[in-house]
């Protein structure tokens, strides 16, 4: 048998070329103005870097983003499953409960959740309408600005979350429900052990945008001056007036995170893909 | 053969303007074979899912094994059982859909466990073990680990059987188990049901596989427009046919 090797010529590209061409320019110009600059303080985005206080933030930063994303989950998890019940209260009660928290701006609730004492100034427990208390606190102390931005992203994300899940849910094929039940499986059985592992597949890319989204949302806390890593460069830079330098060192770190979180997010949606 | 696995009472059904089924009754002795024949549309595939109340009733009575499905009878009046008695009763009633309906998440080998680990608590290695023996049954020791979409239609077919075999059943019903099956592979599915019949299984099975039915079946029932038409031996109604409807549709699928 005779062996047809290929080795085929390309055509020429010219337009492809030129294009190409003039991006690896307007990318190495830029690089060359920023590089350059003498406003931008190298040293100083080189110093701050791994600055205590920086770093402190970046804590608050990554547990206001896994505590609000791990509660938010499971919020919206229940309130999936409500919107998904026979009970038209249940139904009614999560329907009202996204309506709201994904009709009114995060800015707005975050403030809200700060200021509740306005409105609550004591928080306890103990008998609902009206009945004795036996715990309470002042609404001041409880909140505090980490207390109200985890509340806030919190039931921020129980709401988006709700309709990822619902999403999720809603793309198993009803057939599988149904075989589950002819094997005797309880409601819950059949959500836990062969709904929910198949809706995964179809609710974790959005939940890892989401959880990369929520990576940078926990900048709009620094509204309530949260600590976590906007705050801390704003209050760094409100001292030494190095902003931009400032905002370089943040930024930097959001990439990162949200780099680290991407190659995540793919691992993720791997393992959850078993059997397709 | 005296007692009936199956009983089925003047069963109703409507789908909105609908009426599906209009006045079934049926009745399924232990240990036998009933096949359910009828063009599409006539009701055959509801009878079924009545049976294990994947289809609640409007009016009628079905009792298997002696148990009204889905209902107590308290101080004559029906009341409507909880879910975890209904879960309960169907734990006995196996059943085998025309699309298989597979975990497609879990193993040929983990579909088969699932019943007895998830529903009855078989502690893993010995419902692993179970299951090997089962999946052995069906020909198909050697695929256990296999993914279902790594299996042809008539491999997913007969895990789908071993995995309502694993619960035990007192009763197998058959949803069109070999309709959507490519030709070539039906008689490896077929082969399995008249190997599970002549173990003595009580089988109720809606199927288009008129060889099937007459070499396997113990009572072939025919239904049309949501009522039985004609039943009887097999061979009896396959060979001659009283009613006209009957000769219209055998003429069509022999």
């Amino acid at each position: 048998m005779t062996e047809l090797p290929i080795e085929a010529v390309k055509p020429s590209r010219p337009g492809r070329l030129a294009a190409a061409a003039l991006a690896a320019l307007a990318m190495a110009w830029l690089a060359y103005t920023v590089i350059v600059n003498p406003n931008l303080h190298w040293d100083v985005i080189a110093a701050f870097l791994l600055d205590g206080r920086i770093i402190g933030g970046l804590w608050v930063t990554i547990a206001l983003t896994v505590l609000s994303m791990v509660i938010g989950v499971g919020l919206g998890m229940v309130a999936a499953v409500m919107q998904l019940s026979d009970s038209p209260v249940l139904r009614g009660a999560a329907g009202l409960y996204t309506w709201f928290f994904r009709g009114t701006p995060l800015l707005v609730q975050l403030i809200f959740w700060f200021n509740i004492g306005l409105v609550f100034p004591e928080i306890g427990i103990g008998v609902p309408f009206g009945g004795p208390m036996f715990l309470q606190w002042p609404a001041n102390e409880l909140i505090t600005p980490f207390t109200a931005a985890l509340l806030g992203l919190t039931i921020n994300e129980g709401a988006y979350m709700a309709e990822i899940v619902r999403a999720g849910i809603r793309s198993v094929d009803p057939g599988q429900r149904e075989a589950a039940e002819s094997l005797g499986m309880t409601h819950r059985q059949i959500l836990r052990r062969v709904v929910l592992p198949q809706a995964m597949r179809v609710i974790i890319p959005p939940t890892g945008n989401q959880f990369i989204s929520m990576l940078k949302t926990t900048s709009m806390v620094s509204v309530i001056s949260g600590a976590e890593l906007l705050t801390v460069s704003q209050r760094i830079y409100l001292d030494n007036f190095e902003v931009i330098a400032l905002l370089v060192v943040a930024s930097a770190w959001y990439l990162l995170f949200t780099s680290v979180a991407t190659v995540g997010q793919r691992f993720l949606e791997k393992r959850f893909s078993r059997g397709h | 053969m005296a007692t009936s696995m199956v009983k089925i009472e003047s069963v109703r059904k409507r789908f909105g303007p609908v009426e599906v089924l209009k006045g079934v009754s049926l009745d399924v002795p232990a240990g036998a074979v009933v096949c359910v024949v009828g063009p599409s549309g006539s009701g055959k595939s509801t009878l079924l899912r009545c049976v294990n109340r994947l289809e609640t009733i409007d009016a009628g009575r079905v009792w298997v094994d002696g148990a009204l499905m889905g209902f107590t009878e308290k101080g004559g009046r029906l009341h409507l059982l909880r879910p975890d008695e209904l879960c309960r009763q169907r734990q006995e009633i196996g059943m085998v859909f025309q699309r298989f309906h597979l975990f497609p998440h879990m193993t040929a080998l983990e579909n088969v466990m699932e019943g007895p680990c998830t529903v009855r608590r078989v502690p893993k290695a010995a419902a692993a073990s179970k299951a090997r023996e089962l999946l052995d049954r069906v020909g198909l020791a050697d695929r256990a680990g296999a993914y279902p979409r790594q299996l042809s239609g008539g491999q997913q077919q007969r895990v789908a059987i071993a995995r309502s075999l694993a619960m035990n059943p007192k009763l197998m019903l058959f949803d069109e188990p070999t309709s959507a099956l490519d030709p070539e592979l039906v008689q490896e599915v077929l082969q399995v049901m008249r190997d599970l019949a002549a173990s003595g299984m009580t089988m109720i099975v809606v199927t288009h596989e008129m060889g099937f039915a007459r070499e396997a079946g113990d009572h072939l029932v025919f239904i049309d427009d949501g009522v039985i038409v004609e039943e009887g031996p097999p061979r009896e109604v396959l060979s001659r046919p009283r009613h006209e409807r009957t000769r219209a549709f055998l003429g069509q699928v022999l």
